[in-house]
């Protein structure tokens, strides 16, 4: 896959040869492949919205989406997306226009622009930024702020409400996000997304894959709990509940500007699990054969795509399947939920990752004593308390 | 004119433009999403400067964070649809006049040019070579900054809490 980049190379050789300033080839490029990346978010995204139906129903114990298109309605979200293209576009009397039209642009250009550090396959990133995994964290922040004006914009109080839960909810779950996944940038040394991948290369004897969640498991967890967090689904979808506030932030919008508020949050969902595999679960490493008539390079990145993608999209059905499985949390529960459980544990990952780096694997078995010595000492206090406790009622009884 | 100075005054009148917004905005959640602009300006220099991690420490904690708590207190403490808000008070000539008195320090400072502030060598990665200058080299003033941001924390919980 490697063959794209001199793809590139030669087009910017052939417009210098013609005395082209390198400036037009470039806009060019990057204008094809946002072009291409806006088509796979869009397809994906209709794709995710007919599964999300089809696995919702499933789980509920009825067909879901069977008519549309023949086979399973496969064309619903076609149709959904056209009834919505038709709409009519309504605009609240009292909305402040300019904040209320932007924020849908910020929120859908937040969400595109994290697709540039995605590692699809080998040699196939739009741009292996050093800085990769940071970059994805800080524009995934700029949606929070989308959110906000989208809400305040509408001019109605549920708006104003959903949005500032959903803002107070997102903040606080960035900070045990960042924390976990530092513990796979320490491991591997670097933030570039492509290194990443490429330090998770080969096998613990011989049989099990050296994805960086066999040592990271608790990081692992926290990172999907957070990442759930921030696509706002549930359990943490108090923002968007829609026995709760109607539909939360984007309650006003219509047509055409929920859309992009819809597909955004799909390709934001696409976009964590993306983080997930990619830190976790071993990018687009899996096993592979070459395929005849096909140069290796291009067999071996096939592969990896179909791998990335396999990784990827099991992690979205686990989020769908969540989705339909565990009760909404309330907006206190989630706070307390963040940052009391867990932002210390993302902190004690943190520590112990340091230190078995720094101090070598004998500092594991260490660090389990004492866990282990903590944990019972907390559960005998626990149980001492909740005696005094018993007692004091029975006394209060009888 | 290169492309890339092209790209830099591009971003400079941007970013100055959005900070315009912000100082002489009538409608306050304008200004404060005028504020988003020019901090996202402020990381693409920052770009352009070779400082790619503090380009995305930017965006997060400026954007994903400080714009936040501007925008929660504006939503807190200004009712939906309110009028505009004055935006001069009585100060306006002393403070004009500071104002303009640091812009001509600071271009006559970037014309005439700092002898010790001689251009950073290119790094071709940022983040280790920070890391390390903030654990061994400034390792104090990276304690002290903990220890007033801890007090920050504990400060604004012993405000908020209800007695």
């Amino acid at each position: 896959m490697s063959s794209f980049a001199d793809l590139v190379e030669c087009l910017y050789a052939i417009t210098a040869a013609w005395g082209i300033p390198w400036i037009i080839p470039t806009l060019v490029v990057m204008t094809v492949v946002a072009g291409i990346v806006i088509g796979y978010i869009a397809v994906a995204a209709m794709f995710m919205i007919w599964w999300e139906r089809k696995v919702s129903a499933h789980i509920q114990v009825r067909f879901g989406p069977m008519r549309v298109g023949g086979w399973h309605g496969w064309a619903q979200s076609i149709a959904d997306g056209v009834k919505l293209l038709l709409k009519e576009d309504i605009i609240p009397a009292n909305a402040d226009k300019v904040v209320f039209v932007l924020a849908p642009m910020v929120v859908f250009a937040a969400a595109l622009a994290a697709y540039v550090t995605i590692p699809w396959a080998p040699g196939l990133i739009v741009r292996d930024l050093n800085i990769g995994i940071l970059y994805m964290i800080s524009i995934s922040s700029l949606a929070v702020v989308g959110i906000i004006m989208a809400g305040w914009s509408s001019n109605n109080k549920y708006s104003v409400l959903g949005a500032m839960r959903s803002a107070a909810q997102a903040v606080s779950y960035e900070v045990p996000l960042v924390l976990s996944l530092l513990g796979p940038v320490m491991i591997a040394g670097t933030m570039s997304m492509g290194r990443l991948v490429e330090a998770q290369n080969g096998w613990w004897f011989g049989v099990l894959p050296k994805w960086f969640v066999f040592p990271q498991v608790v990081a692992f967890v926290v990172y999907f709990t957070c990442a759930l967090a921030e696509c706002n689904r549930l359990p943490f979808d108090i923002p968007e509940a829609e026995s709760e506030l109607v539909a939360g932030f984007h309650v006003e919008y219509s047509g055409m500007r929920f859309a992009i508020f819809f597909l955004a949050e799909y390709a934001n969902m696409f976009t964590v699990t993306a983080i997930a595999a990619t830190l976790f679960l071993g990018g687009w490493h899996g096993p592979w054969m070459p395929l005849p008539g096909l140069p290796q390079e291009v067999a071996q990145g096939l592969f990896g795509l179909f791998w990335f993608l396999l990784k990827c999209y099991f992690l979205i059905f686990v989020m769908m399947w969540l989705r339909w499985t565990l009760a909404r949390l309330r907006v206190d529960q989630l706070m307390g939920l963040a940052w009391k459980v867990l932002l210390p544990v993302a902190f004690a990952n943190l520590i112990v990752t340091g230190l078995v780096l720094v101090l070598g694997k004998q500092v594991l078995l260490y660090v389990v004593g004492i866990g282990i010595v903590i944990l019972v000492a907390v559960g005998l206090a626990l149980r001492a308390s909740a005696n005094t406790v018993r007692m004091q009622m029975q006394k209060a009884r009888g | 004119m290169t492309i890339k100075l092209a790209i830099f005054y591009f971003l400079a009148a941007f970013t100055v433009w959005a900070a315009g917004v912000v100082v002489f905005g009538k409608n306050i959640v304008r200004a404060a999403v005028a504020l988003i602009f020019s901090f996202c300006g402020m990381a693409a220099l920052y770009v352009l400067l070779d400082a790619e991690f503090l380009a995305a420490v930017q965006v997060l904690i400026y954007v994903g964070g400080i714009t936040i708590l501007l925008l929660f207190a504006i939503m807190l403490t200004s009712r939906i649809g309110s009028k505009a808000v004055k935006v001069v008070n009585d100060q306006v000539v002393l403070s004009a006049m500071t104002g303009i008195g640091l812009l001509v320090g600071l271009i006559y400072a970037s014309i005439a040019g700092i002898a010790e502030l001689s251009a950073p060598p290119r790094l071709p990665e940022t983040a280790p070579f920070l890391g390390r200058a903030l654990l061994t080299t400034y390792a104090l003033p990276f304690e002290v900054v903990s220890v007033l941001l801890l007090a920050a924390m504990i400060g604004a919980i012993i405000l908020a809490r209800k007695e």
